[in-house]
């Protein structure tokens, strides 16, 4: 299925940034939406900025139009707000993208274990990510990191322990 | 006429020719000397004369000798002369024509006429005094006030005391070239107190001098450079002279405003303004205070300021909303529009269209598209 995108793409003033406070605004709201969604339809978790600037979602070939560097920072920023997005160096030039976040990822979790009644019970990692159990599950194949943000963000409320076991690490969920 | 030493009459390197004239006799003191007629020269250092027939016979005298000179006029029989009044001679001094002489003056005789000319070259020698500068290697004579001492040093402190006299000799020229701007300068503080004291008596006597005197004088001292320390009173407290301009710029500018869509920009209603007036013309600040007492004379047409310090005046009817939606409804006709474009469509300046669209993108109704093509407004759709 390929991406589609939004009518704001396709809208030359989507590519400039709008001095109007209200109207930029609602740019920005439509630029975090479209960023995160052409991320989870495929699959990219990490965004390189330089790289990003000719990625075709900042850069719309057809009306020839490009979001400049200083827009894509604020777009990032923007996210990064939001919870979705962390840089992995001082420098900004690497990101994670989350499109969804970790706790978005450990409610499904959560939620998973409590319908099969499997509270109370010790998981891997590998388990969950990759068991045959959670085949068919949103978050079955979720990268390590993102798993372990999750389960972090499970611990912060209280709903999980991550514990260390001989060969990796595990999760007590409550 | 013993000031005079024999002299070869060839002139030295620095020495220039000023002038010669033939015909000329000279005189010890009153009487005439046992010379005959012959050539009087004036170089830039020496007065020199040469016998006319006999060449060899050439004497020269420093002009630092010459005290003061003057005319004497021609009379029955006499031609006119040259009275030369000089110093006594220094102790070094050559051997000349004369061993002493009675006399402390000399005269020249013209007899071919020339001392008109002779008398102006000399005066101009004696002035200048050329020969301080540009010295000849001649036994120095202490005649007229202090000399720059040529003691011919040699080796470095020679060149030391040759720079430090450069240093002199510029700094005299400086002084001497700047003396005639600092009494421009003493005159022109003179005449700025001047009028500021008659600024400030027609403030206090404001009901005595007539209104038309007032405006002239104050366009007197604007023009001078000085501000009227009476429009330097602030927005809403102006004098009435701004006042009566105003009134006249309501009635002058309906008319224009109407016809270009009631907005015009500061700089039009200048040169409109100006134009009309023919003479007698205003001066931006005039019109500026002028257009700030519009509200508080309670005439139709206001000063605007926009966010970018465009300053427009426009009617009191000029409805803001209306200008907006227009301009909307014109942006969506044709989908996006450059100010250019904008300005095209409706006829007015491009400065002012792209004011009018910056409004609208102000009040939400536009979004902009900044690009290399340009920048576009393309309604909001956000």
């Amino acid at each position: 299925m390929s991406f589609e995108w939004p009518w704001q793409y396709n809208f030359p003033p989507f590519f400039t940034l709008q001095p109007n406070v209200d109207t930029r605004q609602k740019q920005l709201a439509a630029w975090c939406s479209l960023v995160l969604s052409y991320c989870r339809h495929h699959k990219l978790y990490t965004v390189d900025v330089m790289e990003a600037q000719e990625s075709p979602v900042f850069n719309n070939k057809k009306i020839e139009r490009k979001l400049s560097v200083e827009a894509i920072q604020v777009v990032f920023e923007e996210l990064r707000k939001k919870g979705n997005l962390e840089w992995l160096d001082k420098n900004k030039s690497r990101c994670l993208v989350m499109w969804r976040r970790p706790e978005e990822w450990g409610k499904l979790i959560y939620q998973w274990v409590s319908k099969n009644g499997m509270n109370n019970s010790v998981f891997t990692l590998y388990e969950l990510s990759n068991g045959d159990d959670t085949d068919g599950e949103e978050f079955h194949g979720l990268e390590d990191w993102m798993l372990q943000r999750s389960l972090q963000a499970l611990q912060t409320e209280g709903k999980a322990e991550i514990i260390a076991m001989d060969d990796g690490k595990g999760v007590y969920c409550v | 006429m013993d000031r005079f030493s024999w002299s070869n009459g060839l002139l030295e390197i620095n020495e220039t020719l000023v002038i010669q004239q033939r015909g000329v006799r000279l005189y010890d003191g009153d009487d005439k000397a046992k010379l005959d007629v012959g050539v009087a020269l004036l170089s830039t250092h020496r007065l020199i004369w040469r016998d006319g027939k006999n060449h060899d016979c050439c004497m020269a005298m420093p002009l630092s000798q010459i005290i003061f000179f003057e005319e004497q006029a021609a009379g029955i029989g006499k031609s006119a002369k040259i009275v030369i009044h000089l110093h006594p001679s220094p102790a070094n001094k050559e051997p000349g024509p004369y061993q002493n002489s009675k006399y402390s003056f000399i005269k020249l005789s013209f007899k071919e006429h020339g001392q008109i000319e002779f008398y102006r070259r000399l005066t101009e020698e004696i002035t200048q005094k050329r020969w301080e500068n540009t010295p000849v290697s001649q036994p120095i004579s202490t005649g007229t006030g202090p000399q720059t001492g040529r003691t011919r040093a040699v080796g470095i402190v020679g060149i030391e005391r040759k720079i430090e006299e450069k240093r002199k000799e510029t700094d005299k020229n400086i002084s001497e070239a700047f003396e005639d701007l600092s009494k421009l300068m003493v005159k022109a503080k003179e005449m700025v107190e001047l009028s500021r004291s008659i600024a400030s008596k027609i403030k206090d006597k404001q009901g005595d001098i007539t209104e038309d005197e007032t405006i002239r004088f104050k366009s007197y001292l604007l023009s001078m450079g000085i501000a009227n320390p009476v429009t330097r009173e602030t927005h809403g407290s102006g004098t009435h002279y701004h006042m009566q301009l105003a009134k006249q710029l309501g009635d002058m500018l309906q008319a224009p405003l109407e016809e270009r869509g009631g907005m015009m920009a500061l700089t039009e209603v200048y040169c409109l303004v100006n134009r009309a007036r023919g003479m007698e013309l205003l001066s931006p600040e005039d019109l500026l205070n002028a257009c700030k007492m519009f509200e508080s004379l309670k005439l139709p047409l206001r000063l605007r300021v926009f966010d970018s310090g465009v300053m427009v005046v426009q009617l009191q009817s000029h409805s803001e909303e209306e200008m907006i939606a227009s301009a909307l409804d014109n942006v969506t006709e044709k989908g996006s529009l450059t100010a250019e474009e904008f300005a095209k469509l409706l006829g007015l300046s491009v400065l002012l269209s792209k004011e009018r669209l910056l409004l609208a993108e102000k009040m939400g109704h536009l979004c902009r598209d900044d690009s290399v093509e340009g920048l576009r407004f393309y309604p909001n759709s956000f």
